[in-house]
C-alpha cells in the first residue's frame, strides 16, 4: 500500500508535482506520461530517494522521512540505466554486494546470490566482468540485485527504454511472475497490458486515473 | 559523506585512469613528455573542489599502490611511487588539494585566467614542490645544485595542460557546477553559477530549497 | 580486476601481502642509508635473486621496469658526469634495488591481498570516522567505472568524427574534455542514487531542513 497526502515537490523556481493525491494498493501500476512530467519524482519519493517539499508519502503505513530504513527496506528501486546500478566489477559480487547490510554469514549470502543467479540465468556469468554482460543480461542482473534482498514493492523507472524487443519481452515476462506490488513508469505502452491501474501525470498532476485501456486513451488524447 | 560524493570521487578517479590511457606525447620543441594525467590533478580540484578532489587523488595514489596499471603507459605498483618520479605521484592529491582551495575561493568570478593560475599553482607548482626534491634527495640522494632546476623542463608542458583544464573547468562551471562558493554573499547573484533545468534529481543538493 | 600480478604458487608469491609490504619499507630505508658500493650491489643481486625463485616472467618485469628506467639512466649520467661516477653507480644500484623489489611485489601479490593489507591497515582510521570497508569499496567502483567511462569517452570522440571536427590543442580541452567530464558528473547522479538505495552513503538533508544556509 503506497499513499501520497496532497505530495507537491519542487526544484527552485520549478515545481515538478502538485499537490498529488494517490492511494495505490492493485499489484500492477503503472504509471504514464511525458518528459519532464514529473512520473520519474514520483517513483523517486516512494522509496525515499527524494522527499517531498508538502505532503506525505507513506508505504505501507512508513512515511518516507521519518521511516527511510524501514521504507528502503520495503522498497526495491531499478533505474533506467542497468549500467548505473551494477557497481560492483563482477555479477557475483554485486549480488553480494547488496546483501552487506544485512550481515549474513558467508554461507547464507552464497546461497543466495547462487539461487538468484539461477533464476536469472546468470550462473554462467557468474565471475565475468559486469561490464561484459549483454544490455538485456545488465539488466536482468540490475533486477536481480534488487530482488535478492526481498523487497515486497518494486518501482521501476523506465527499465525497458534502453532495451532491444527481446530483451524488453524479458523484462516484462520476469516482472509478471513476481509476487511483488510493482511500480512501472514508462514510456513503453504495450508493457502495461494486463495492469490492474495505469496513471498519467502531466505537468506534475494526475490526469487520468484508470484501466490500461482507458488510461492510455487519456494519454494518447493528451498528446493529441 | 553523501552517497552522491562517493559516485563523484570515484567516477573522477576512474576518468583519471582513463586519462592515463591516453599514449605519452612527445611535443615538438618540448623537452619532457606530455602525459595527460596531471591534467587529471587540476580538474579533480577544480571541478569537484578541495575535499572531493583530494580524496578522488588519494584513491588513484592507492590504486597505483596495490599495482593497478593506472599510470600513463600502463604502469604501476610500489615501485612508481618508491622510484625517482614517485615523488610527483604522491603529490597529485596536495596539488587537487591547491588547485580546490583556489578555485572555491574564486569561484563566483572565476575566469580563464583565475582558474589558469589556480590549475597552474595546483597542478604544477605544488606537484613540483614535492615531486622535485623527492627525485633529488629521497630517492637519489643527488647533491648536484643543477638538479634543483630540472624541473623547468616540464614548464612549458604543464602551462598548455593548465590553459586546458582552466577551459574545461568554466565550461563545466557554467554547464553543470558542483561547488559551493566559500565566501560570505549569496550565490543567486551569479547568473554564470545558474543550475541547469531537467529531469536530474541529483541537482536538488546544488540550489537548495527556493523558499530560502 | 585490472592488475599487473602474474598468479603462481612460488615461495614470495605464498608470503602473506602485509609481509611484503612491510619488506619495502625496511628494505628501502636500509637502501637509503647504505653507501657502500658492494653491500648495494649485494642488494640488486638479493632481488634479483627474489625475481629467479618467483619465476615471473621476464617480459612482465621488464615492461614494469621500463617505466623508470629511462629516468634512473638520465640521473645517473647527470651525476657521472656533473660529479662523480661512485656517487653515480651508488644511486643507480640503491633506486634499482628498492624499485625491482617493489615491482617484485607487484607482480607476485594479488590485487585482493593487497586491498585487504590496506583496510587492515586503515583499521585505526575508523577513530577519525574512516569506514575501512569504504575503501575496498571505492577501489571497487572505481574498477568498475574505468570500462564505462572509456566507452563514454570513444562516444565522445564519435560525436565529433560525426560531424567531421578536428580540434586544435586548446580546442581539445573544451570540445572533448569538457563534454566527456560533464557525461561523468552525470553519471554519477545515476550512480548516486544506486549507491544510496543500496544502502551506502549518508542520507541527504530533506529539503525542508536546509543544512546550510548560503547568507
Amino acid at each position: 500500500m503506497i499513499e501520497f497526502d496532497r505530495v507537491s515537490f519542487s526544484y527552485p523556481q520549478r515545481p515538478v508535482l502538485r499537490e498529488v493525491s494517490l492511494t495505490l494498493s492493485e499489484k500492477r501500476i503503472g504509471i504514464i506520461g511525458g518528459n519532464g512530467s514529473g512520473k520519474s519524482t514520483l517513483a523517486r519519493l516512494v522509496n525515499g530517494l527524494v522527499v517531498p517539499t508538502r505532503g506525505t508519502v507513506a508505504v505501507n503505513g512508513h512515511d518516507t522521512r521519518r521511516g527511510l530504513d524501514r521504507v528502503r527496506r520495503t522498497v526495491g528501486f531499478v533505474f533506467q540505466d542497468p549500467d548505473l546500478q551494477i557497481i560492483m566489477p563482477t555479477v557475483a559480487e554485486d549480488l553480494a554486494f547488496s546483501l552487506r547490510p544485512l550481515k549474513l554469514p558467508k554461507a547464507e549470502v552464497a546461497r543466495l546470490v547462487e539461487a538468484q543467479l539461477d533464476r536469472h540465468g546468470l550462473l554462467a556469468h557468474r565471475d565475468h566482468p559486469a561490464h561484459l554482460l549483454s544490455g538485456g543480461q545488465k539488466q536482468l542482473l540490475a533486477i536481480a540485485s534488487v530482488l535478492i534482498t526481498g523487497p515486497s514493492v518494486l518501482v521501476m523507472d523506465e527499465p525497458t527504454t534502453l532495451l532491444d524487443l527481446r530483451n524488453r519481452r524479458a523484462v516484462m515476462r520476469l516482472v509478471e511472475g513476481l509476487p511483488q506490488q510493482v511500480l512501472l513508469v514508462t514510456h513503453d505502452l504495450e508493457t502495461l497490458e494486463g495492469f490492474d491501474r495505469v496513471v498519467v501525470i502531466d505537468d506534475g498532476r494526475v490526469v487520468a486515473d484508470a484501466s490500461p485501456a482507458e488510461a492510455i486513451g487519456a494519454y494518447r488524447a493528451l498528446v493529441g | 559523506m553523501r552517497a552522491k560524493d562517493l559516485a563523484l570521487i570515484a567516477l573522477f578517479t576512474a576518468l583519471m585512469c582513463v586519462l592515463g590511457l591516453a599514449p605519452r606525447i612527445q611535443l615538438p620543441l618540448l623537452p619532457a613528455p606530455f602525459t595527460t594525467q596531471t591534467l587529471g590533478v587540476m580538474l579533480a580540484g577544480g571541478i569537484l573542489g578541495w575535499k572531493r578532489g583530494t580524496l578522488s587523488m588519494l584513491l588513484f595514489v592507492l590504486l597505483v599502490a596495490i599495482g593497478a596499471p593506472v599510470l600513463v603507459g600502463g604502469l604501476g605498483g610500489f615501485g612508481m611511487l618508491l622510484g625517482p618520479t614517485g615523488g610527483f605521484i604522491w603529490a597529485y592529491p596536495l596539488g587537487a588539494l591547491v588547485t580546490g582551495l583556489l578555485v572555491e575561493r574564486w569561484w563566483i568570478r572565476l575566469n580563464a585566467v583565475s582558474a589558469f593560475i589556480a590549475c597552474f599553482v595546483g597542478g604544477a607548482l605544488a606537484v613540483y614542490v614535492i615531486g622535485q626534491p623527492w627525485l633529488i634527495v629521497a630517492s637519489a640522494k643527488l647533491t648536484l645544485a643543477q638538479g634543483w632546476w630540472s624541473w623547468v623542463v616540464y614548464l612549458p608542458g604543464d602551462i598548455l595542460k593548465a590553459v586546458v583544464a582552466a577551459l574545461v573547468i568554466i565550461t563545466v562551471k557554467r554547464a553543470y557546477p558542483l561547488i559551493t562558493p566559500r565566501v560570505d554573499r549569496p550565490f543567486t547573484d551569479d547568473p554564470a553559477a545558474g543550475h541547469p533545468t531537467g529531469d536530474q534529481p541529483g541537482l536538488k543538493t546544488l540550489g537548495g530549497d527556493p523558499r530560502l | 580486476m585490472l592488475s599487473l600480478h602474474v598468479p603462481g604458487h612460488s615461495l614470495v608469491h605464498r608470503l602473506p601481502a602485509g609481509a611484503k609490504l612491510l619488506t619495502i619499507l625496511v628494505f628501502g630505508t636500509f637502501a637509503f642509508f647504505v653507501d657502500s658500493l658492494v653491500v648495494l650491489g649485494s642488494c640488486v643481486g638479493v632481488v634479483a635473486a627474489a625475481y629467479l625463485v618467483a619465476r615471473v616472467p621476464p617480459a612482465r618485469a621488464w615492461q614494469l621496469l621500463r617505466g623508470v628506467l629511462a629516468m634512473v639512466a638520465l640521473i645517473v649520467l647527470a651525476q657521472g658526469f656533473l660529479g662523480d661516477w661512485t656517487t653515480a653507480a651508488q644511486v643507480g644500484l640503491r633506486v634499482l634495488a628498492v624499485v625491482l623489489l617493489a615491482n617484485l611485489v607487484t607482480l607476485t601479490t594479488a590485487q585482493t591481498a593487497l586491498v585487504d593489507a590496506v583496510v587492515w591497515a586503515a583499521g585505526p582510521l575508523r577513530r577519525v570516522g574512516v569506514d575501512p570497508d569504504r575503501i575496498g569499496l571505492m577501489i571497487a567502483l572505481v574498477f568498475r567505472f574505468i570500462p564505462v567511462i572509456a566507452e563514454e569517452a570513444s562516444k565522445v570522440r564519435e560525436a565529433h568524427a560525426a560531424r567531421g571536427v578536428r580540434p586544435g590543442l586548446f580546442g581539445l580541452g573544451v570540445s572533448y574534455l569538457a563534454p566527456l567530464v560533464i557525461r561523468t558528473l552525470r553519471m554519477a547522479d545515476g550512480l548516486g542514487e544506486a549507491l544510496e538505495v543500496r544502502g551506502v552513503g549518508t542520507r541527504p538533508a530533506p529539503p525542508d531542513r536546509p543544512a546550510k544556509v548560503p547568507f
